[in-house]
């Protein structure tokens, strides 16, 4: 290995033990805690991201069920109604960017280098930087909870309300600093998964052969890349209105409320997309798999995920109808929400053909996976219900949006990821989760979902306002609110059955082995849990099942091979490969284990404070600092062949 | 799944390592540039969005002056040629090239956040005069950071390019700075266009 080496025809061998070793040894991370701070390996990266965003659900939850407990009853004062502002409002900004997002980025970190057969993610220290920033933007925000100022105007903090004259305390400053500090998580992090899949992929995976999940999460950090801004923008303005008096929300000075309206839905509706598209790509790669056979309408699923994200850069307006905007643009998004229904209804009607086309084994994954598609159709009608400008104006801010909110985002988020749970824990632990807890976790949290959350679209029917922290008796809402409050509490027992069932099987679970589904794709021909370089050599990929090869009769006479491959051992190497055809473009050098990306979150967390409690003088330093971190980071490295060749 | 199916490898010869354009760099960049654009595109939605609820008394009186302006605009337009010759430069092999067209890209780029800055001092307004305001000085705002990191940038590759890191081959950081500042002249013309040019035709 010499650093003037421009050029080399890869090496092709068949996989043996001592390889092994020698990529083991230039892979591995350091042990203690000079490792844990330092690893770039997505897999580590990926669990730290699962464990956090859960520890959040959990922190969400519990943030509900003190809500439900209050609203039980007519007339209850657990709470006052400051703190139950606070709750609900925490309880959605954890749910939607604390957890709903990083979740399915711990997926995607964990399993997309070992779904397309690369040794890594393309920016392996990007995604370092995009858990720790993640994980500092998130404690940031329940910082300001924990000293009594978390966010309380509703995760949309519509203005006025959240400008200084009506909410004066820190609590929307630690919402605005946090979230625009959580967007440089976001759009790194999609830069990654961009790159990561147009040009790391194992040579021979076209871009008709990725998983579904793959164009899930292509699909949403596309879009990620291009709304995030908005709302990064949005929390900015208002921060400027709150602390320098400008003047972008203030009517009285020409300056318009709307304006906060259109930037936060332009960027969240597409979100919503954002958080279910990678989840349903789950569904698609999962379910087939109990099904015992390929997903019916592979190319119609996947445009149908591409096609469901362009319209929905066009339905934002959806969440205004009752802002007195001119009939004629109700018309048009009223319209492109009906449409965007339509791809969503050839994603429900592969999943059930391929369920009816195949011969199903009920496992757990299989009843979250297959119920998902149930909750997804309860959601998505109530969605199209309220698509109608009228049925708007009569359902907008009552229960029966809560109720459509949590059918979409349980539905379609929390119970695909957990199908996900039972189904990929087995690669990334070793052990199988236990069945039969499993199905007790399944039907608790599906009987307690529906329970809880069926009764709340009756109440928003019968008028009851959402966001109201009591209620008088007697309007017909009482014995509604004590179902839901019963069945919220059954939905969250059955949520700390999994808790339990993860934690009993991390130690005592069944040894799982390398495909114990006897699975299609690449992440289930290595080890369980796979061994730091994940592929002992670069597989070459001629289908869309690379393990169904021999009885589906794919691929022709080319048939995929993941034992003989590239070698590829001169360092942290993988191969580049071109973004349509996958055929082999490059080696690439793999940066290696790095402090930078911790270091450059902690001046980041330091700039966000000084900004918070107006440390103006800390502001240049930590800015300095952070541009010498990035200086560091970005240094060209001789050994990564960075640098012009030597000329001797 | 057998190995004996698989057909040799007919891989010749590849890169190892970034090469100009084929590096990720290349690629991340214009990602950053897809999400940084984008951030523009909301901030000029902003602008046009007020501007489209008021009438011509909205924007200031008189309506901006070109005196600084156009000259400055044509000032970062050279700055971003120049860099395009020292890229070009680096690509031939010719160091002599690279450092005065990234040299004078810097100066030039320096000139231009010089007279920025005066032009700000000469707005006879405060940002917290009223929407307008708020909006010129944010979004022109925006756009001077995004001129103090490629300052930044440029300074980088002037540093890189004097240690030798460069040579035809091992070139992408220059293409990948010059790309970033071709994107943020880009941004200048449009934000241009926007307040000094458009109040004239509403």
């Amino acid at each position: 290995m010499t650093s003037s080496e421009v050029e080399r025809t890869p090496e092709i061998a068949s996989a043996t033990t001592d390889h092994g070793r020698h990529l083991e040894q230039i892979w591995k991370t350091a042990p203690g805690i000079a490792g844990f701070f330092s690893t770039v390996d997505h897999k580590a990266i990926g669990k730290r991201y699962i464990v956090t965003a859960f520890a959040f659900l959990a922190a969400g939850g519990i943030e509900a069920l003190i809500m439900r407990a209050q609203l039980t009853g007519p007339s209850e004062h657990l709470l006052s109604p400051e703190q139950y502002d606070q709750l609900f409002t925490m309880h959605g900004m954890t749910m939607i960017f604390l957890y709903a997002m990083p979740i399915l980025s711990g997926f995607s970190n964990y399993l997309w280098p070992l779904l397309l057969g690369s040794r890594d993610m393309a920016f392996p220290r990007v995604n370092a930087l995009s858990y720790w920033v993640y994980l500092a933007a998130g404690l940031f925000m329940y910082a300001g909870f924990a000293i009594g100022a978390g966010p309380n105007d509703g995760w949309f903090n519509y203005v006025p309300y959240s400008t200084r004259p009506y909410d004066p305390g820190l609590n929307i400053d630690f919402y605005s600093l946090g979230m625009i500090f959580l967007g440089i998580s976001t759009s790194v992090g999609a830069v990654n998964f961009i790159l990561t899949v147009l040009r790391t992929r194992a040579p021979g995976m076209s871009i008709d052969r990725l998983p579904i999940m793959v164009w899930g999460t292509l699909t949403a950090s596309a879009a990620n890349l291009l709304v995030v801004p908005a709302v990064s923008l949005a929390f900015f303005l208002l921060w400027m209105d709150r602390q320098f008096e400008t003047h972008f929300f203030d009517v009285a000075r020409g300056g318009q409320p709307l304006l906060w309206q259109h930037l936060f839905w332009m960027f969240g509706h597409p979100w919503v997309y954002a958080i279910v598209l990678p989840a349903m790509g789950m569904v698609s790669d999962g379910l087939p798999v109990f099904c015992r056979r390929p997903l019916v309408g592979y190319t119609v699923v996947a445009l149908s995920t591409v096609a469901t994200m362009i319209l929905g850069f066009g339905v934002w307006v959806h969440h205004m109808f009752a802002t007195g905007l001119p009939n004629l643009a109700l018309s048009f998004f009223s319209g492109a929400s009906f449409i965007v229904t339509v791809p969503s209804a050839v994603a429900v009607f592969a999943w059930t053909t391929t369920i009816w086309l195949g011969r199903p084994v009920i496992t757990t994954a299989f009843l979250f996976f297959s119920s998902m598609i149930v909750l997804f159709v309860i959601g998505g009608v109530s969605g199209f219900m309220t698509a109608a400008v009228p049925v708007d104006w009569q359902l907008t801010h009552t229960y029966f949006i809560v109720a459509h909110i949590h059918y979409v985002l349980i539905g379609i988020n929390v119970f695909p990821v957990v199908g996900g749970l039972y189904y990929w824990f087995p690669k990334m632990t070793g052990r199988l989760l236990d069945e039969r807890l499993g199905k007790w976790n399944f039907w608790t949290m599906f009987v307690g979902f529906n329970l809880g959350f069926l009764p709340m679209h009756l109440s928003g029917l019968r008028g009851m306002p959402r966001r109201v922290y009591t209620y008088a008796e007697g309007m017909g809402w009482d014995w509604l609110n004590l179902i839901t409050t019963i069945g919220s509490f059954l939905f969250a027992f059955g949520v700390l059955l999994l808790f339990v069932n993860l934690v009993a099987s991390l130690r005592r679970g069944r040894i799982a082995g390398a495909n114990p589904w006897d699975a299609p794709t690449l992440e289930w021909s290595v080890s369980s849990p796979p061994p730091p370089y994940n592929f002992a050599v670069i597989p070459r990929v001629a289908s869309r099942h690379p393990l169904w090869e021999d009885r589906l009769a794919e691929g022709g006479a080319v048939r995929s091979s993941v034992t003989r491959g590239m070698v590829l051992d001169h360092g942290r190497e993988t191969i580049a490969t071109t973004p349509l055809d996958g055929e082999p473009d490059q080696i690439l050098k793999m940066t290696g284990d790095s402090y930078a990306p911790f270091v450059l979150t902690l001046g980041m967390t330091v700039l966000f404070v000084a900004l918070l409690r107006h440390w103006w003088w800390v502001v240049p330093v930590s800015g300095l600092a952070i541009l010498a971190a990035l200086l560091l980071w970005l240094w060209p490295e001789r050994e990564l062949d960075q640098v012009a060749e030597t000329r001797s | 799944m057998t190995d004996a199916a698989l057909p040799l490898e007919r891989t010749g010869p590849l890169p190892v390592g970034p090469t100009a354009r084929r590096g990720l760099g290349w690629w991340g960049v214009l990602c950053l540039i897809a999400t940084e654009g984008a951030l523009f595109g909301y901030l000029l939605f902003s602008y046009f969005y007020f501007a489209v609820q008021h009438d011509q008394s909205w924007f200031p009186h008189p309506l901006p002056s070109f005196r600084l302006a156009a000259p400055n605009t044509i000032i970062l337009l050279l700055s971003s040629v120049a860099m395009w010759w020292g890229d070009r430069g680096v690509r031939r092999g010719a160091r002599g090239q690279l450092l005065t067209g990234v040299s004078l890209a810097l100066l030039l780029g320096i000139v231009f956040a010089v007279v920025q800055c005066f032009e700000w001092r000469n707005k006879g307004f405060a940002w917290r005069a009223g929407g307008y305001n708020s909006l010129y000085f944010t979004i022109t705002g925006f756009h001077l950071m995004h001129v103090a990191v490629g300052l930044f940038v440029l300074l980088t590759i002037l540093v890189w390019s004097m240690l030798g890191y460069f040579s035809p081959r091992r070139s992408a950081p220059v293409l990948i700075a010059s790309v970033y500042w071709h994107f943020v002249d880009t941004v200048w013309l449009v934000v241009f266009a926007t307040f000094y040019v458009t109040p004239y035709l509403w």
